[in-house]
């Protein structure tokens, strides 16, 4: 079924009683055999009550079993009170490795076939700072000598300008500072990939491809339960993990301690030490995007 | 209270760095961090290898518990004929007692510049005497690498040795080849000369 039809469908059942609109569209349902009446029905990630929350997850778990050939869990984790979550990368050791796209492509069950992954590694000159110039293709020997290595994936935005243009609100910011995406609620227009400055959004053009077992079980809601098919997505810094204490997956693949995390309200924390002692960049500042996500360089 | 970032410590850092929420007291952990006990400090890899492949280590003390030399530490290693033959050194032009105690018999131990002796297993404190502002940044979870819990009030963390990722003898992080090669649509090089080249 194409994406508008799905979307006024939506508009429209939200206006109609359920039993009324799934009578209405019966004839609909024949041929959009891929998408389940439920699927269909199901309201806004920030409407569902909590029963219906659990039915969804219920729902999502039998689809992944069904199409996947796994069994998952997937969970609803909500934000920690008194947590905005923050990262920062220090440049200087980074090393181009690219250990943390791969640990974000197996974490987050991307597409096999594409190695879809939330981090871009570019390869910089050293003294230019500017991430259009960047290369991502190399596949020599890292570092390489002359070059320094600029690992870009979701900024978390304070004032993101991919919400802003989400006609229907399937993107939004939570109380931690994460940016997520409610991926049945998405219509696939992909405005908020063009409107994000640091192409941190991706499409799933088709359906992901995953063996069965290399599918990571633990999933959530809003972060690496495997996409549908012709929505967008994006790095969540690992909600499913992070929101339970657990640091990112790109952290811990990191061999050279380049990444550094934590809860930027504790004063104590790691992250903290970071902004307060080193000299702190953040990518296109002069959007006035206002990213968690800050990058530096040892004195 | 929301703030919006001071927007000078984007480039010079100013008094309050950080500015997005009200500071939160986390309390003291209840976790504690732990740090990687790399075999490599007390063990050294054999000729003989393993039903998977991998090199038998064999523990310094083996030899170095019982064995007496006599002739005291050679100056480098280059010198070194039986034992350690073909161990390669590049680490400023340290010679081995700058670190190791000259003794043998009994366990082998480390040096600082104060002459304190000190296990091999806590030789972070030896590495940190030169390497002061990469240990202040390993303290500070900026260097180094970890695993496990970023929230010490939910569970443990463990850390890297300096040796995890540095061989002592020749410390300098060797080049490697990257993993995961790109392929979306974003990173199809662009034709030699164009601009976006
Ligand atoms: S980096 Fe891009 S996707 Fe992430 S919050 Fe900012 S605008 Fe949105
Ligand atoms: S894993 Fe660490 S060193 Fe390797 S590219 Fe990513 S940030 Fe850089």
């Amino acid at each position: 079924m194409d994406k508008a039809k799905r979307r006024t469908l939506k508009v429209l059942g939200s206006t109609l009683g359920a039993a009324a609109f799934a009578y209405a569209i019966e004839p609909l349902r024949a041929w959009a055999s891929d998408m389940s009446l439920g699927e269909l029905l199901q309201k806004h990630y920030r409407e569902l009550t909590p029963d219906e929350m659990r039915a969804v997850l219920a729902r999502l778990e039998a689809d992944a079993e069904a199409k996947y050939g796994r069994e998952v869990t997937i969970e609803d984790i909500r934000p920690t009170p008194g947590v905005e979550l923050g990262y920062a990368l220090n440049l200087s050791v980074c090393i181009g490795c690219r250990k943390c796209a791969e640990a974000c492509h197996v974490e987050n069950n991307h597409d096999r076939t594409t190695n879809n992954s939330y981090i871009r590694v570019l390869e910089m000159e050293q003294g230019s700072f500017d991430l259009e110039k960047g290369t991502t293709t190399y596949d020599h020997a890292v570092p390489s000598p002359g070059k320094y290595y600029l690992p870009v994936q979701c900024q978390q935005c304070d004032n993101a300008p991919c919400v802003k243009v989400c006609p229907v609100q399937a993107t939004w910011k939570e109380s931690d500072g994460i940016v997520v995406v409610d991926y049945n609620w998405c219509i696939g227009c992909r405005y908020c990939e063009a409107a994000c400055p640091y192409h941190a959004r991706r499409f799933n053009w088709s359906k992901p491809e995953i063996p069965a077992e290399e599918i990571n079980p633990n999933q959530s809601y809003l972060s690496n339960r495997v996409r549908p098919q012709g929505v967008v997505e994006k790095c969540t810094f690992c909600l499913h993990r992070t929101r339970k204490g657990l640091l990112p997956a790109c952290l811990e693949a990191c061999p050279t301690g380049a990444r550094v995390f934590g809860n930027l309200l504790d004063p104590n924390s790691e992250i903290r030490w970071v902004l307060a002692h080193k000299r702190v960049y953040v990518l296109k500042e002069e959007l006035g995007t206002r990213p968690r996500f800050f990058y530096y360089f040892d004195n | 209270m929301r703030l919006t970032a001071c927007a000078a410590f984007l480039v010079a850092g100013c008094a309050k760095p950080f500015q997005h929420g009200e500071d939160v007291d986390a309390g003291s952990p209840s976790f504690s961090t732990e740090i990687h006990a790399s075999p490599k400090l007390t063990s050294i890899e054999s000729a003989e290898t393993d039903g998977l492949g991998r090199p038998v280590r064999v523990a310094c003390v083996t030899c170095h518990g019982v064995r007496d030399a006599g002739a005291g530490f050679p100056e480098n290693a280059a010198v070194l004929k039986d034992f350690h033959a073909g161990l390669s050194v590049a680490h400023g032009a340290l010679s081995c007692k700058a670190c190791h105690v000259d003794r043998h018999g009994g366990p082998p131990m480390l040096r600082l510049a104060t002459g304190e002796e000190l296990a091999t297993s806590d030789a972070i404190r030896l590495c940190a005497q030169c390497h002061g502002p990469k240990y202040q940044d390993y303290l500070h979870g900026s260097h180094g690498g970890m695993n496990g819990y970023w929230d010490l009030g939910r569970g443990p963390r463990l850390r890297n040795h300096c040796v995890d990722c540095h061989d002592p003898h020749v410390p300098k992080y060797q080049p490697s080849r990257p993993v995961l090669p790109p392929k979306d649509r974003f990173v199809t090089p662009a034709p030699v000369g164009s601009h976006h080249g």
